[in-house]
């Protein structure tokens, strides 16, 4: 698993990853009550807006965490965002996209670098 | 930015968890362990207990020593009937000044020798120099800083509070008695502002932790924050001030009348000689231009205080705009107040919510979301 500085992760699958958000952010947005996905099929580039997320407090983003492509979003949530506060690093997955360059994978954080990230 | 005051609970929040935010001056927990929407559920089905020592709380002293000397005075600044609120009796009311805005909103309750008032925090400073510099012929100020402030509201909560005074039990709906719990005199009302029913109790400072972890020791019982403290008043039709109503909004522009009775209105004993009463008895008359209002969206996203509202999808002029705007834990949707120009204010009119560039399809329908369990 790596981790991103936006307090993603990422896992690899096949020939894809799989992003989602950490417990950190998770405990740190409180209870989420919307979310609104991408479109399946769209290109996107490392930190666009590609996914908007409500907690009970505010609204905040979820960026690229690389250049890819939006190959399936996990659209579960889009019904049970609070799955996200319950279960971030498994069934609260948000997409998985296909990575332009997979090596960039090795540029992203380990657990340890991440733990050391957030204290 | 001066330093954040604290409350004489503040090591109680910290030892449970709480986070803590900066809040009117204060450091104040936001949510505890188990997080906004648990305990706004706990709050609605069980009983939850709030740090609201922030809160301004205010003596008011008549000089000649007749309480209605004090009312009448007070009457000046606050458009609703004070002279007739019987002893341990409480009213919801507001300061109101010339152009008929609301400085502050409050609780007013009548202690026979004196009235007792509960303000806002962030309004606490203004409110007491308004009263200091209006009402200094005729009433003592006194500021009460000896006294916590904690609120128990939900289902459960004469049940707990009962076994330490069985007096609350026969208490109704803003009713107020001093009562004696844990070698204490605590001032109690029932009240609160959840649109559950419950108490608000005035604690003496070194009595405070022992009396709210004697509570929190109720199984029915958990420590609620600010965090669903909003969503609980939102879901109750509430205005928060500051954001729902403020110096640019008048009673009838947000829906408050009620709390006008009628021997201030026009007609009335004691009609206006308040600040601002020539608008605001001319408009509970005539109307006013655009009204507060309760809006569903049709979608999951909330719509949030500042989102602009319009009649079309494509209308270029905005009708209106939300001022307060989340998730009901309890209606389990979206909900969101705001003002609404009042000829597009009917009850069923489907508007839209300008949310990052797309119009969202929201409904207006009638306050509260979620009705009242107030013990009347």
């Amino acid at each position: 698993m790596k981790f991103t500085e936006e307090h993603e992760w990422l896992v690899i699958e096949d020939d894809h990853v799989i992003v989602g958000i950490t417990e950190h952010a998770a405990e740190a947005l409180g209870d989420l009550v919307f979310v609104e996905l991408p479109e399946v099929g769209i290109s996107v580039s490392k930190g666009d807006e590609i996914v908007v997320i409500e907690s009970v407090k505010a609204a905040s983003d979820i960026t690229a965490p690389l250049d890819g492509e939006i190959i399936e979003i996990n659209t579960t949530l889009t019904d049970k965002p609070e799955l996200v506060n319950e279960d971030p690093l498994g069934v609260a997955w948000f997409f998985k996209m296909k990575l332009t360059d997979p090596s960039e994978m090795d540029d992203l954080m380990d657990e340890d670098a991440y733990k050391e990230l957030i204290g | 930015m001066a330093e954040l005051k604290r409350t004489p609970l503040y090591d109680l929040h910290v030892a449970l968890g709480a986070k803590m935010v900066p809040f009117a001056g204060y450091e104040m927990p936001v949510q505890y362990q188990l997080g906004v929407m648990k305990e706004h559920i706990q709050t609605r089905k069980l009983a939850g207990l709030f740090d609201v020592s922030h809160m301004g709380q205010v003596i008011i002293r008549p000089k000649s020593g007749n309480i209605s000397d004090a009312a009448l005075a007070l009457e000046k600044l606050i458009p609703i009937d004070i002279v007739g609120l019987k002893e341990n009796r409480q009213r919801y009311g507001f300061f109101t000044n010339d152009n008929g805005g609301i400085l502050d909103d409050l609780m007013v309750a009548n202690q026979g020798d004196h009235l007792f008032m509960v303000v806002n925090a962030g309004c606490k400073e203004n409110d007491i120099n308004h009263l200091l510099k209006n009402l200094k012929n005729d009433c003592i100020i006194e500021t009460v800083t000896d006294r916590a402030l904690i609120a128990l509201q939900g289902p459960s909560a004469e049940a707990v509070l009962s076994t330490f005074s069985p007096d609350v039990v026969g208490m109704r709906f803003m009713d107020t008695i001093v009562a004696n719990i844990l070698g204490a005199s605590v001032w109690i009302s029932r009240s609160g502002y959840t649109g559950e029913d419950g108490y608000e109790m005035s604690v003496p400072n070194e009595s405070v932790v022992e009396l709210a972890n004697a509570l929190i020791a109720f199984d029915a019982v958990e420590l609620i924050g600010l965090g669903a403290r909003d969503s609980l008043r939102l879901e109750a039709g509430l205005c928060l001030y500051g954001h729902d109503i403020d110096t640019t909004t008048t009673p009838s522009e947000s829906a408050l009348t009620w709390a006008i009775q009628k021997v201030r209105r026009y007609g009335g004993e004691r009609a206006g000689k308040f600040n601002g009463a020539d608008r605001i008895l001319n408009e509970i008359e005539q109307g006013a231009d655009r009204k507060r209002v309760g809006l569903r969206p049709a979608g999951r996203a909330p719509m949030r205080e500042g989102i602009k509202i319009f009649l079309t999808e494509t209308a270029e002029t905005s009708i209106g705009v939300i001022t307060s705007g989340g998730f009901g834990p309890t209606v389990q949707h979206a909900i969101s107040m705001g003002y609404i120009n009042t000829e597009f204010s009917e009850v069923g009119t489907t508007v839209f919510a300008e949310i990052r560039g797309k119009r969202m399809e929201a409904t207006i329908i009638a306050l509260p979301f979620k009705p009242p369990n107030f013990k009347r």
